[in-house]
């Protein structure tokens, strides 16, 4: 027979319910496992989502590979090193906070919280001054773009990707940084401990997808072809 | 036995005024909210078809100015398509029946879910600020550079809109995957899913996957626009070829995510119509999962004339070949399930057999076009416009109607008329038919898509095309009347009114808030008929 059976109150256990269960699950495993498959997928969507940008790189990389380099030259290599350690750092107290909310140390939680959203925002304030260097130096595509440049236009396509990606990428960040607001919130108020801490894991995840984005930018965009460079 | 008379805590029922249902977590009530929301779009996407075909009643372009046809045509695929067709069944049947097939109580994530009604409406509304802000012309394709550099219309809204409404889609998907995953009840083991709940797995791996990509591509054209950034533009070495791979890499699967969910329907109401287990279960779910795959192979027949090479032309012809194998697969199946079934003619089998009709058709003119020398001959021809129309209008649709009418007892707990269905189902086959069959005629002598005025001998199909529109709006508008009507009139609907099997069957109808009062146990395959052939209640 398919159908239903009668079953003690309505499959949950009294004795073993845990405030952070919601209604339609039956165990906390069960919610974590729904979470963090959830996540995961969500990631999936964000690669397909970078994937349509890297893909229109790579292809205008390869037709225009001069007008790369030259445009590749105009970025601040030193200034794009530091994003990256900064956001390398990040991720290691991403990691961290999360570690303390599986050992129930609300302490450390809002402490690595607070690192984490300080080393977020020290990556936006750089990226500021670079994009400020760009518009200085009529490197923003459209009608104020220097056309004096060698092959004005196809760095105006090379300006374009890097302004994209890196203007979604930060976007990216800056939405992690609300939601670091909301986890940190939660953690000051004790709700994460050894025996839930689903939502602080899976901003991680979050948080450490959003670092990787960076961790291939970086060289694609500032450090490929940048040693053809004759200055 | 199966009737039991409507309880006073159904779903529809539990708190009741506005604000319970427009913050609800149910998914039950949100697949309502996107009934009524898809239903209303269905409405305005039909006034551009009807103003399509009233222009088209003449060999001159004489009704509206050709900008105003254009905006037409762009408009009604826009709509239909974003709007209508990718949500229709998976966020009004599967939201309301996936977690009940599997046994849960709710998706996995309601929050979620209700996010994902806000995004459509929001989207819904910023397209439609387009539609009054200049209105949109570039063709539902959005090719480039017309849409980023040329055209004077609200492109970058309507992108924006187009943009929002993809989030919707994903999120939707997300929890479906989710959901079968990890909220099946015990016993309830992969192979003894409906397969409504397998075409609909498969659909949402289409939509995670691909509508990511699409976002993207009217981002680009609409940062283009608005910022003036390059990125398919030709002045500064931008190819928009690029436009048309990365727009088709989400736009042809996007019509998987239009017909799988239907052929899951079809599924359902094949098995409960002929009252038998659907014949090669296994292989109508494979070929689900096949469709999805096979369908992000072949976005390239829609470039065999925009110099994509001839290679690459070829091998997107043979894949596209291949995708007739799994949809074959599925049709002789559902022919073998009903033969030799003892086969009720209540009204959704109605429209599952038009269904068959049409969807064959659709299928095979597909064939027709995947071949590369034939596809130089019919591009951009009405034989396309005829094609696509006989999947998605003649296949998905047809299926929506069939599903909508055989779950709706379910979902209202109200029935409605029989012959009223009947009806509405024979209106739209023979309207669907006469609209579209002498398009594919047309197409074949020639006559090209987005035109508004054409030479005086193609006048006679023309005509018989537009009075087919009217009659095939007569038959969708005919069961807003009875459906609305069976609200307040209709009997009351007994739990399981067509004595099909399935879980969502052996719970009230409306089903409680949480679905199910106790835990659910699964322990036979799904569509066990043979142990109950006599529950059947006439
Ligand atoms: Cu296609």
């Amino acid at each position: 027979m398919q159908g239903t059976v009668s079953a003690h109150d309505g499959g949950h256990d009294a004795h073993a319910h845990n405030p952070n269960l919601q209604h339609h699950f039956y165990s906390m495993e069960q919610q974590l496992e729904a979470s963090t498959l959830g996540m995961w997928l969500f990631l999936v969507t964000e690669v397909m989502f970078f994937g349509g940008m890297f893909l229109a790189y790579l292809i205008y990389r390869v037709i225009y590979p001069e007008a790369w380099i030259l445009g590749s030259n105009h970025l601040n290599v030193a200034m794009g090193a530091l994003n990256t350690g900064v956001l390398i750092c990040s991720s290691l107290t991403m990691a961290l906070a999360v570690r303390a909310a599986q050992t129930s140390n609300r302490g450390a939680q809002i402490r690595y919280l607070l690192l984490t959203m300080a080393f977020g925002s020290v990556f936006l304030i750089v990226k500021y001054f670079e994009y400020a260097e760009k518009f200085e130096h009529h490197l923003v595509p459209g009608r104020h773009f220097d056309m004096t440049l060698p092959q004005a236009g196809q760095q105006q396509l090379f300006f374009s990707i890097y302004f994209m990606m890196t203007g979604i990428h930060a976007i990216h960040m800056i939405v992690g940084l609300g939601l670091m607001l909301v986890i940190l919130t939660m953690a000051w108020r004790g709700r994460f401990s050894a025996s839930y801490y689903t939502p602080i894991e899976m901003s991680g995840l979050y948080w450490h997808f959003v670092d990787i984005v960076w961790i291939f930018l970086f060289p694609l965009l500032y450090l490929l072809g940048a040693h053809y460079s004759a200055h | 036995m199966s009737d039991v008379s409507q309880p006073r805590n159904s779903y529809l029922d539990a708190p009741y005024g506005l604000a319970s249902w427009l913050l609800t977590k149910d998914h039950k009530r949100i697949a309502m909210l996107y009934l009524i929301s898809i239903t209303i779009f269905f409405a305005i996407g039909g006034l551009f078809a009807a103003g399509i075909r009233l222009e088209l009643l003449t060999p001159q372009g004489d009704l509206w100015t050709s900008d105003l046809y254009n905006k037409l045509f762009t408009l009604h695929g826009v709509v239909m398509i974003f709007f209508f067709l990718v949500p229709s069944i998976p966020a009004t049947l599967g939201n309301f029946l996936m977690p009940i097939m599997i046994g849960a109580k709710d998706l996995a994530f309601p929050r979620i879910n209700l996010i994902s009604w806000y995004l459509y409406i929001i989207g819904a509304t910023v397209t439609l600020a387009a539609v009054f802000t200049g209105g949109l012309d570039t063709g539902w394709t959005f090719y480039t550079p017309y849409s980023s550099v040329s055209s004077q219309t609200a492109v970058t809204t309507a992108a924006i809109g187009v943009f929002i409404t993809g989030f919707s889609s994903i999120l939707t998907g997300l929890n479906f995957i989710v959901t079968t995953h990890r909220m099946r009840a015990p016993g309830m083991t992969w192979f003894r899913l409906p397969l409504f709940v397998w075409s609909n797995y498969a659909t949402s791996l289409v939509m995670i996957l691909g509508t990511p990509v699409i976002a993207i591509t009217v981002l680009l054209v609409a940062a283009e626009r608005a910022l003036g950034l390059g990125f398919f533009d030709p002045a500064r070495g931008g190819d928009p070829v690029l436009f048309q791979h990365l727009f088709w890499f989400y736009s042809h699967p996007a019509v998987y995510i239009m017909i799988l969910p239907g052929m899951g329907v079809i599924s359902e109401l094949v098995a409960a119509m002929a009252r038998k287990q659907v014949f090669g279960y296994s292989f109508v779910a494979f070929s689900s999962l096949a469709i999805a795959i096979l369908g992000f192979l072949v976005w390239g027949h829609h470039l065999f004339v925009s110099s994509q090479s001839i290679y690459a032309g070829l091998v997107f012809s043979i894949i596209t070949m291949l995708v007739a194998i799994p949809s074959a697969v599925k049709t002789f199946n559902w022919t073998a399930t009903l033969y030799r079934g003892s086969i009720s003619w209540q009204s959704p089998t109605w429209w599952v057999v038009g269904f068959m009709g049409l969807f064959t058709i659709g299928g095979l003119t597909g064939v027709f076009l995947g071949t590369l020398g034939l596809n130089i001959h019919l591009t951009d021809t009405y034989f396309v416009v005829a094609h696509f129309h006989y999947i998605m209008v003649g296949g998905a649709i047809m299926a929506y109607m069939g599903g909508l009418h055989f779950w709706w007892p379910k979902m209202t707990g109200r029935m409605f008329s029989d012959a009223g269905s009947k009806t509405s189902a024979v209106l739209v086959f023979v309207g669907f038919n006469l609209t579209f069959f002498p398009q594919f005629v047309l197409g074949f002598m020639g006559m090209p898509r987005r035109y508004h005025a054409y030479p005086d001998e193609w006048q006679v199909l023309n005509v018989l095309s537009s009075c087919g529109a009217g009659v095939l709006a007569l038959g969708y508008a005919l069961p807003l009347v009875y459906l609305t009507y069976s609200l307040f009139r209709g009997a009351a609907a007994p739990a399981n009114p067509w004595g099909a099997k399935g879980l969502e069957w052996t719970i009230p109808s409306p089903p409680t808030t949480y679905n199910f009062e106790a835990e659910v146990r699964v322990d036979e395959p799904a569509y066990n008929y043979k142990s109950t052939r006599e529950v059947h209640v006439g």
